[in-house]
C-alpha cells in the first residue's frame, strides 16, 4: 500500500496509506463522528468538495451494499448515485469485510468511483486539530510523488450546480390524487424523497435555481446541499417570491433549506467553526420539553437574531445554542437545520415529515 | 426540576456478589447514592455487603447491613420512614424484593414512592406472558414462549414448539435454572430444575446462532430517549451474553440495522414507561433484518455498568436523577461538564469486555458455556484495532495468556468439537484451530461467529507469523513492530514471537524489547474517553493507551505530585470487590493531601475505575510492560501495590528493578514472605512456629514425609491436571488417587505437602505497620476449624472464644514479623491456633480480603492509615482494644454453586465463595443470624436432613441436633448419623443413600418432595462411595435451590442461632448506631 500525506493548510502532517483510487486531492477537511452509515455518508451529496475524516476508527466493517436502482430511479440503499467527497480518511480500514448485504468492499467501491482513501491516520488527533483550529483545506498527496496539485477551495464554489439535477423529475407516490410537492435539489438526500412519497405524496424534483413558482404544486420542500448557502442567491429570490405569494402553502426546509428559507426570511448565515456531522447532535423544540438526537451534517448556521419579525427560532442545539429550525409565526412554514430523514442516523425525528404532509 | 417532597430515600443494594451479581452493582448504587447527595436528600442503604465501596462512610447517610429481603427491609421502612425508594440499583435482587414489597402493600402502608420506573413497568418486563402482551401492542417481535406452571405443560409446549427449546425459570436473575434442551429426556432435568428456583417457567424456541445486540437506553418522564450504547456479542446467541466476549458499540450491523434495533429499543422503552434506565436484548438474524427481543432489564445492569464504563456516560447517576424528575435535558455531561445529557456517545475507540472464569475452582463442574451464565468476573479493554483490544482483553483476564497468540500450546483431543461445543477456553482454541490450518468458513461454521471477527483474529495470527521469519531483535524492522503493537501485541508475544526465549530468561527479553522499542520511537499515546469522540473540548481525566496514535491527548505535569495506585483487575475468586474498596479509600487519602491520585484498573465493575473516584483514571493493562509505560508518562512521586490483592503485588520485584518508587514495604521483603522457602527461613530465624512444610519431587519422598509427620497432610500440586488445585488428604488411599488425579509429581512440578492440623482454630491479623512496628491490628477469629479457605470461612470479628494468652501470642508474634521485613503498610498474617500452641501458616505484605470487613466493624478506616503511612504522613497509634466492643461483626460467605451446573458444593481448602456479607448484632447469635439469611440461607419451616460425616463431627452436631428436634423440626437422617441420633435418645427417620436404590424412603425423593429445607451434609473423607452419595445430595440440594451447609461448626452454629433468637428479636440498627 502506497503511503500518504494529509497535508493542511497550517502545515500540519498527518500520516497513513492509501486503500481507495490513488489520487491526490485537495479539498476541505470536516470531520463526522458518526460510528456507522458510511455508504450513506459518501453518497450525500452535502460532502462535495470536502475530504471527510471519521473519527469512528473502525471502518469498513460490513462492506458496501449494491448500487442498484428502485424502478422510480432512486437507489436502493444510498443518498444519490456516487461519491460525493473527494476523499475518505480513517484510522483502521477493515480490508474483510461481512454481511450478507454486502456486494463489495470499500476499497473497491473507493477505486471504481475514483476516490482517494487514506488509513492509519490518528483522526482523533486530527478532529482536535480541525476543533481548534477550524476546518481547513488540506491535501492528501502521495508520498512518492511531488506536490503538483493546487490547493482546494470551497467557500466561494457553487457546488450545489455541480450536485442538483439538471432536469425535472418527478416521483409518483402511486396514490391516486396525492398531493404534489417542488422539491427544490440543492443537493438533495434521496431519502427525503423516499420519506414524501411512503407519506402518499408526489414530488417534483426542480433544480436549484428553477423558478418554480409558476408551477402547480400543494407544498414546497427545500432540501439539504453542499457549500456557502450564500451562493444559491438565486433559490432564495424564488423562496422570497413564494412566502410573497396571497396563496399561502406549506413549506419545509431541511439543512440548507433551513438557511435558504432563513435567508428568504431576513437572516443571516455564518460558517460555523467546525460545524456538526454527527449522529448524536441534540436539539431541543423552543419552549417545550420535546427533545430530539438528531443526524446532522453542515458547516454553516442561521444567525437567528437577524430573523424577521414574523419568524422565529423552532429548535436549538443543546451543545452550543446554535439554530436548528425556524418557522413562522402565522404561515405554515418552518424548517430543521437536522436530517430528520436520517440516513445515516437516528429516525427520532421523522415525524416532522408527518407534520409537514399533514399541513399540505 | 424534582419533586420538592422527598427528602428522604432508600436504596436497596444487592447483597453479597454472586455469579450474576457483582460488583457493578457497588459502582450503580454508589453512583445513585452520589446523585441523591447532590440533591441534599438524606439516603438509607440496606447493603449487607460490607466489603463495598457503597457501604463506607459517608457515601450513605444512614447504612444497615442487613439482609435485602422483604422481611428486613420493612423493618427498616418502619423505622426510618423514607418518602422514596430506589430499586433499580440492587441487581434482581433488590428488585424482586421491591416487587413483593408492593404487591404485599408495604409501601403503600407507609406511603413510600417508587423513583423511577414504576413497578408495574418492572412487572411487565419481568413476568413473560405480560412481558409479551406489552410488546405485542407495539409490534414488536418477542420470542415467543409458553409460560408453564407444571412438568405437564413445559412438556406439551416443547412438543408444539419442535426441539431443540429453552428453558427459563422466570424471575430468576442471569439465566439462573435455564438451558437448552434437545429432547424430552433433557426438558424433564432441567424444567424440574428450573420449578425449584419460580413457580413459572418459559419454553421457548432456540435461536442458537443468531445475533445477539444489546441496548441501553434512557429516558425520562418527558419521554425523551437515549439510546446511550450498542453492544455486540462475539458468540452468538446461546452463550448467555454474561459468558460472552461483548464488543461496543456494534461492529458487523449496517446503518440500517442499527437504526432499526434502535427505534425498536425507543419504542419498547417508550410503551413500557420506563424513567431511567433498561438494557434491551435482542436476537438478530445473520442474513436477513429478521429479530426478536429478548429480554428487558428494567434496571442497572452488568451491561449497563459495561456501557458506563465504554461510553463514559454514567447511566445510574443519570438514571437516578431521572428518578427524581429531572428532564435529560436539565443534566449535564459530566465529562465535558458543559454540553447536555441529553446525547447518545459517539465513541472513537473500540471495546472489549471479556469473561473470567475460575471453573478450576470447582470439582466436577461442566465447562461448557450455555445459557446460564458461570463467569465470575470480567474486564474491559479499550483499543483503536479489534486486535488490540482483544489482546489486551485476553491479558487482562489474568489467566496465563499473553494475547491471542505466544500462549502455552493448550492440549485439545477435537478441535471440530471444542469449536462446536465452546468453554471457557475458546478463544484459545479458535487460536489453536488458526494455527493447525482451520479455514474462517470451517470455524465459521463450527461456531458461528461472524467472520469480520474471526478475519480480524486471523490478521493477528498473520502478523504473528511473520514476527516469526525475524530472526532476534536485528531482524525485526521497525514497521513491523509497530504494526504488531497497533495490533495489540505485548513486549513479550514479540519476544517469543521472534524467538528470543532461546537466547535469554524471558524477564530480559522483555526488557530488550522495549528498549529496542523505545530506541525506534514505538510508544504508545495517552487518550481521552470524552464521550464526544473529540468533537467538543473535554476536561475528562478518563484515559487509555494505545498504539493507534499520534499525540497524547493529556499533558504531563512532571511536578512530582502523582501518585500512583495499582488496581486489582478483574474480579476474580479470592479477589474482588474487597480490593475495590481499597484502592478506593487508597485514593481518598491520596486525595486528601491535595495530590494526584492516579489509578489503573481495568475491571468494569468497580467503582475505582469510576473517572469521579480519581485525578486520573487509566482503564489499562495492570502489566509489568503498561504499568511501566504509566509510570515513565506520569513520573509519580510513588506507585502503591498494596492496596490492589495479588496482581499488583507479583509486579512488586520487576518495577522495583526498574526503579519505580514503590510506596510502603520494599518490593525485596514482599518476595521474602512470598516465597515459601525464605518465608520459612525467616520465621525459624525468628523463632515462630509453621506447620512442618516440605516441597518434594517423588512418590517416595512423599511418602517418608508423611510418614514422619502423619496423616492428615494439606497437598498444593504446583501443576494442576484438572480439578481443585489443594486438597486435604486423610490416608494413603486418598492421597494417591488425589495425586494421581489432579497432578503430576516430578522434578519440575514439585507438590508442597504440610501437615494438616486438625481442630485446629484458624485466626487471622490484619494490621497497618510502620516502619516495622504495628500501629493498628484487627483480630477476627474463624468459626469453621482450619481446613476450610479463609476466603470461605465464616469470620467473627472481634474474635469471641479464644484465650486471652492466644491473643497475646498471637500479637507478640506479628510484632516480630512485622519487624523482621520492616513492613509499612498494610497487611496480614494467617495463624493456627490449638489450645496455646501457635503455629503461623501464611504472610501477605498487602491489604486482604478482610481489611474492609475489620475496618468498618472497627470503625477505623485501616487502608487511610495504611495509605498514610505509605506516604509518610504522621499516623497516631491505634489504642483501641478489641475487647471495648459491645457489638459482634460476622463476615459470612456467598456461593454460587446454584450457576455452577455440576460442581461439588463442598468447602475445602481451596476457595469457593463468590462474595461474603458483614453483619453486625448485639452478640454472636444476632450478627450470625442476620449474616446466614444475607446469604441465602433461610430458618427451616420443614424437615431437615442431616448426614453429619465421621465421629468428631457427629459429635460436634450433636447438641444442635438435639435443639432441632426440641424446636419440633421432624430430622431426616441417613445411615450412620441416624444409628447414633437414635444412641442419643433424638428421634429421627432414617433416609437411605442414592446408592441404596432399593430401599425407601431415599434422600433425594425427600428433597424432591420438598419435604426439607435445610439440608446439612457434612463430607467425611474422600474416599469414592461417600463422595458420590454425599454428592447427590448436595448436588440436588443447590439444584432445588434448598439451603445446604457442609461444616459442622458452621452448621452447629447457624441451628443454635435459629434455635435461641427469632427473626423479630434481631435489633434493627444502622451502622452508625453500634457504638
Amino acid at each position: 500500500m502506497r503511503k500518504v500525506t494529509l497535508l493542511l493548510d497550517d502545515g500540519t502532517k498527518f500520516h497513513g496509506t492509501s486503500f481507495g483510487y490513488e489520487k491526490p486531492v485537495a479539498g476541505e477537511v470536516v470531520f463526522n463522528t458518526a460510528m456507522m452509515g458510511y455508504p450513506e455518508s459518501l453518497t450525500d451529496p452535502s460532502y462535495e468538495g470536502q475530504i471527510m475524516v471519521l473519527t469512528y476508527p473502525l471502518i469498513g466493517n460490513y462492506g458496501v451494499p449494491a448500487l442498484s436502482k428502485e424502478p422510480n430511479g432512486l437507489t436502493t440503499y444510498m443518498e444519490s448515485d456516487r461519491i460525493h467527497p473527494r476523499a475518505i480518511i480513517v484510522t483502521d480500514y477493515s480490508e474483510a469485510y461481512s454481511h450478507w448485504n454486502a456486494k463489495e468492499c470499500l476499497a473497491d467501491w473507493l477505486k471504481r468511483e475514483q476516490i482517494t482513501g487514506v488509513t492509519g491516520v490518528d483522526t482523533r488527533e486530527l478532529t482536535k486539530v480541525l476543533r481548534e483550529q477550524g476546518v481547513m483545506m488540506g491535501k492528501i498527496l502521495f508520498d512518492d510523488e511531488p506536490d503538483n496539485i493546487p490547493t482546494a477551495e470551497y467557500e466561494g464554489v457553487n457546488f450545489v450546480e455541480q450536485v442538483s439535477c439538471k432536469e425535472i423529475i418527478t416521483y409518483k407516490s402511486g396514490q391516486a390524487n396525492a398531493k404534489k410537492v417542488v422539491l427544490v435539489d440543492c443537493g438533495v438526500k434521496e431519502n427525503i424523497i423516499r420519506c414524501l412519497i411512503n407519506r402518499g405524496v408526489d414530488v417534483i424534483r426542480v433544480p436549484w435555481d428553477y423558478d418554480f413558482n409558476d408551477m402547480e404544486f400543494d407544498g414546497l420542500f427545500l432540501a439539504n446541499g453542499p457549500g456557502n448557502p450564500d451562493i444559491c442567491e438565486a433559490t432564495v429570490q424564488n423562496i422570497r417570491k413564494f412566502l410573497a405569494n396571497p396563496v399561502v402553502r406549506p413549506c419545509m426546509g431541511i439543512c440548507m433549506g433551513n438557511q435558504l428559507l432563513a435567508k428568504a426570511a431576513g437572516a443571516k448565515i455564518y460558517k460555523l467553526k467546525y460545524g456538526h456531522r454527527s449522529h448524536n447532535q441534540p436539539v431541543r423544540q423552543l419552549g417545550t420539553t420535546h427533545c430530539y438526537i438528531t443526524s446532522q451534517n453542515h458547516g454553516y448556521a442561521v444567525d437567528d437574531k437577524t430573523l424577521g419579525a414574523d419568524w422565529e427560532p423552532l429548535f436549538v442545539n443543546m451543545n452550543d445554542g446554535s439554530n436548528e429550525g425556524i418557522r413562522h409565526k402565522k404561515n405554515p412554514w418552518l424548517s430543521a437545520q437536522f436530517h430528520p430523514e436520517a440516513c445515516s442516523g437516528p429516525v427520532d425525528a421523522e415525524d416532522l415529515f408527518d407534520k409537514f404532509v399533514k399541513l399540505l | 426540576m424534582p419533586a420538592k417532597h422527598i427528602k428522604k430515600v432508600l436504596l436497596l443494594g444487592s447483597g453479597a456478589l454472586k455469579i450474576g451479581e457483582a460488583g457493578e452493582l457497588d459502582y450503580s448504587g454508589s453512583q445513585a447514592l452520589k446523585a441523591l447527595k447532590e440533591e441534599g436528600i438524606e439516603t438509607v442503604l440496606i447493603n449487607p455487603n460490607i466489603a463495598t465501596v457503597q457501604t463506607s462512610e459517608g457515601v450513605a447517610d444512614h447504612i444497615y447491613f442487613l439482609p435485602v429481603t422483604p422481611y428486613f427491609v420493612e423493618r427498616v421502612i418502619e423505622k426510618e420512614r423514607p418518602q422514596g425508594i430506589l430499586l433499580a440499583f440492587g441487581g434482581q435482587t433488590a428488585l424482586n424484593c421491591g416487587v413483593t414489597l408492593f404487591k404485599e402493600g408495604i409501601l403503600e402502608k407507609y406511603g413510600i414512592e417508587v423513583l423511577g420506573t414504576p413497578v408495574q413497568a418492572i412487572i411487565d418486563t419481568e413476568d413473560r406472558e405480560l412481558f409479551v402482551e406489552r410488546l405485542d401492542e407495539i409490534n414488536v417481535n418477542t420470542i415467543k414462549s409458553q409460560a408453564c406452571e407444571n412438568i405437564e405443560d413445559a412438556r406439551k409446549a416443547a412438543a408444539e414448539l419442535g426441539y431443540p427449546v429453552i428453558i427459563r425459570a422466570a424471575f430468576a436473575l442471569g439465566g439462573l435454572g435455564s438451558g437448552f434442551c434437545d429432547n424430552e429426556e433433557e426438558l424433564n432435568r432441567l424444567a424440574e430444575k428450573a420449578f425449584s428456583f419460580s413457580p413459572q417457567v418459559l419454553v421457548e424456541k432456540s435461536l442458537k446462532g443468531w445475533k445477539e445486540i444489546e441496548f441501553e437506553v434512557v429516558r425520562d418522564r418527558y419521554d425523551n430517549c437515549i439510546a446511550v450504547c450498542s453492544m455486540e456479542n462475539f458468540d452468538p446467541l446461546g452463550i448467555h451474553t454474561g459468558e460472552s466476549i461483548v464488543v461496543a458499540p456494534a461492529q458487523t450491523l449496517n446503518n440500517h440495522e442499527v437504526q432499526k434495533l434502535r427505534e425498536l429499543s425507543l419504542r419498547i422503552i417508550r410503551h413500557i414507561g420506563i424513567v431511567g434506565e433498561c438494557n434491551i436484548q435482542f436476537a438478530f438474524d445473520t442474513q436477513s433484518e429478521e429479530y426478536r427481543v429478548i429480554e428487558v432489564n428494567a434496571r442497572l445492569s452488568r451491561s449497563s455498568a459495561l456501557a458506563s464504563k465504554a461510553t463514559g456516560y454514567p447511566l445510574a447517576f443519570v438514571a437516578c436523577k431521572l428518578g427524581l424528575g429531572y428532564g435529560l435535558f436539565d443534566l449535564k455531561n459530566s465529562v465535558t461538564k458543559n454540553t447536555t445529557a441529553f446525547f447518545e456517545p459517539a465513541i472513537d475507540y473500540v471495546v472489549c469486555k471479556i469473561p473470567r472464569w475460575d471453573l478450576g475452582k470447582f470439582r466436577g463442574v461442566d465447562r461448557e458455556l450455555g445459557s446460564s451464565m458461570k463467569s465470575v468476573g470480567e474486564v474491559m479493554a479499550i483499543g483503536r484495532t479489534f486486535e488490540e483490544a482483544i489482546q489486551k482483553g485476553l491479558r487482562m483476564i489474568g489467566q496465563g495468556m499473553h494475547g491471542f497468540v505466544e500462549n502455552k500450546e493448550l492440549e485439545i483431543e477435537n478441535i471440530d468439537a471444542a469449536l462446536r461445543e465452546p468453554t471457557d477456553k475458546r478463544v484459545l482454541v479458535i487460536s489453536k484451530a488458526m494455527r493447525q490450518g482451520y479455514s474462517i468458513d470451517q470455524i465459521y461454521d463450527l461456531t458461528k461467529i461472524d467472520k469480520w471477527f474471526l478475519r480480524k483474529l486471523q490478521n493477528i495470527r498473520t502478523l504473528d507469523n511473520q514476527l516469526h521469519e525475524c530472526k532476534g531483535l536485528e531482524g525485526l524492522d521497525a514497521e513491523l513492530l509497530r504494526k504488531a503493537k497497533v495490533y495489540g501485541f505485548s513486549d513479550f508475544q514479540i519476544a517469543r514471537a521472534i524467538g528470543l526465549e532461546d537466547e535469554m530468561d524471558m524477564e530480559e527479553a522483555v526488557i530488550a524489547v522495549r528498549n529496542c522499542r523505545k530506541a525506534m520511537g514505538i510508544l504508545p499515546f495517552v487518550k481521552q474517553i470524552d464521550t464526544l469522540a473529540a468533537e467538543y473540548p473535554a476536561q475528562t481525566n478518563y484515559l487509555y493507551l494505545t498504539y493507534s496514535g499520534v499525540a497524547h491527548d493529556i499533558p504531563f505535569e512532571h511536578d512530582n505530585r502523582s501518585i500512583v495506585v495499582l488496581g486489582s483487575g478483574a474480579y476474580r475468586i479470592g479477589s474482588s470487590v474487597e480490593f475495590d474498596w481499597c484502592g478506593v479509600q487508597a485514593l481518598n487519602t491520596i486525595r486528601k493531601q491535595g495530590l494526584r491520585s492516579v489509578m489503573i484498573n481495568y475491571n468494569p465493575e468497580t467503582v475505582s475505575t469510576d473517572y469521579d473516584m480519581c485525578d486520573r483514571l487509566y482503564f489499562d493493562e495492570l502489566t509489568f510492560e503498561r504499568v511501566m509505560d504509566i509510570v515513565e508518562l506520569e513520573a509519580p512521586q510513588g506507585v502503591i501495590i498494596s492496596t490492589g490483592g495479588q496482581i499488583p503485588n507479583n509486579l512488586a520485584l520487576k518495577l522495583d528493578a526498574q526503579k519505580v518508587p514503590i510506596l510502603g514495604t520494599q518490593a525485596k521483603y514482599i518476595d521474602n514472605a512470598e516465597d515459601r522457602e525464605k518465608f520459612s527461613a525467616m520465621l525459624s530465624r525468628i523463632g515462630v512456629d509453621q506447620p512442618e512444610w516440605s516441597a518434594l519431587t517423588t512418590m517416595e519422598d512423599v511418602n517418608a514425609f508423611i510418614q514422619r509427620v502423619g496423616f492428615p497432610v494439606l497437598v498444593r500440586p504446583s501443576y494442576v491436571l484438572s480439578g481443585a488445585a489443594m486438597n486435604v488428604c486423610s490416608n494413603q488411599e486418598e492421597l494417591e488417587r488425589f495425586l494421581r488425579l489432579a497432578a503430576n509429581v516430578s522434578k519440575k512440578h514439585p507438590v508442597v505437602i504440610s501437615k494438616f492440623m486438625q481442630n485446629t482454630k484458624e485466626v487471622e491479623m490484619d494490621a497497618v505497620a510502620k516502619n516495622g512496628e504495628i500501629i493498628a491490628y484487627a483480630i477476627s477469629e474463624h468459626i469453621e476449624f482450619a481446613g476450610v479457605h479463609s476466603g470461605d470461612a465464616t469470620i467473627q470479628f472481634p474474635a469471641q472464644k479464644l484465650y486471652v494468652e492466644t491473643v497475646r501470642r498471637i500479637k507478640k508474634i506479628s510484632a516480630q514479623i512485622a519487624r523482621e521485613p520492616c513492613i509499612s503498610g498494610p497487611f496480614n498474617i494467617q495463624y493456627l491456633a490449638r489450645d496455646n500452641e501457635i503455629k503461623v501458616i501464611e504472610c501477605n505484605l498487602r491489604a486482604s480480603r478482610s481489611f474492609p470487613f475489620v475496618s468498618k466493624v472497627l470503625k477505623v478506616n485501616l487502608i487511610e492509615m495504611a495509605t498514610r503511612v505509605m506516604m509518610g504522613l504522621p499516623v497516631e497509634k491505634l489504642h483501641k482494644s478489641f475487647f471495648d466492643f459491645d457489638y459482634v461483626g460476622i463476615k459470612a460467605s456467598q456461593f454460587s454453586f446454584n450457576r455452577l451446573q455440576k460442581a461439588d458444593p463442598v468447602l475445602g481448602v481451596d476457595m469457593s465463595s463468590t462474595g461474603e456479607v458483614g453483619c453486625l448484632g448485639d452478640d454472636t447469635n444476632c450478627a450470625l443470624m442476620k449474616a446466614m439469611l444475607s446469604v441465602g440461607h433461610r430458618i427451616p419451616q420443614r424437615g431437615i436432613l442431616l448426614s453429619t460425616g465421621g465421629a468428631k463431627e457427629k459429635a460436634a452436631m450433636l447438641d444442635a441436633a438435639r435443639m432441632l428436634h426440641e424446636h419440633g423440626y421432624p430430622l431426616y437422617a441417613t445411615g450412620g448419623t441416624s444409628r447414633y441420633l437414635t444412641e442419643q435418645g433424638i428421634p429421627n427417620t432414617l433416609v437411605h443413600w442414592p446408592s441404596d436404590t432399593d430401599m425407601k424412603p431415599q434422600a433425594l425423593d425427600l428433597l424432591h418432595q420438598h419435604e426439607i429445607d435445610l439440608v446439612v451434609n457434612i463430607p467425611k473423607d474422600l474416599s469414592a462411595g461417600e463422595l458420590t452419595n454425599g454428592y447427590k445430595i448436595r448436588r440436588t440440594a443447590v439444584d432445588l435451590n434448598i439451603p445446604l451447609l457442609t461444616n459442622s461448626r458452621l452448621a452447629a452454629a447457624f441451628i443454635t442461632a435459629f434455635c435461641t433468637i427469632k427473626p423479630d428479636q434481631l435489633a434493627i440498627k444502622s451502622w452508625e448506631e453500634y457504638k
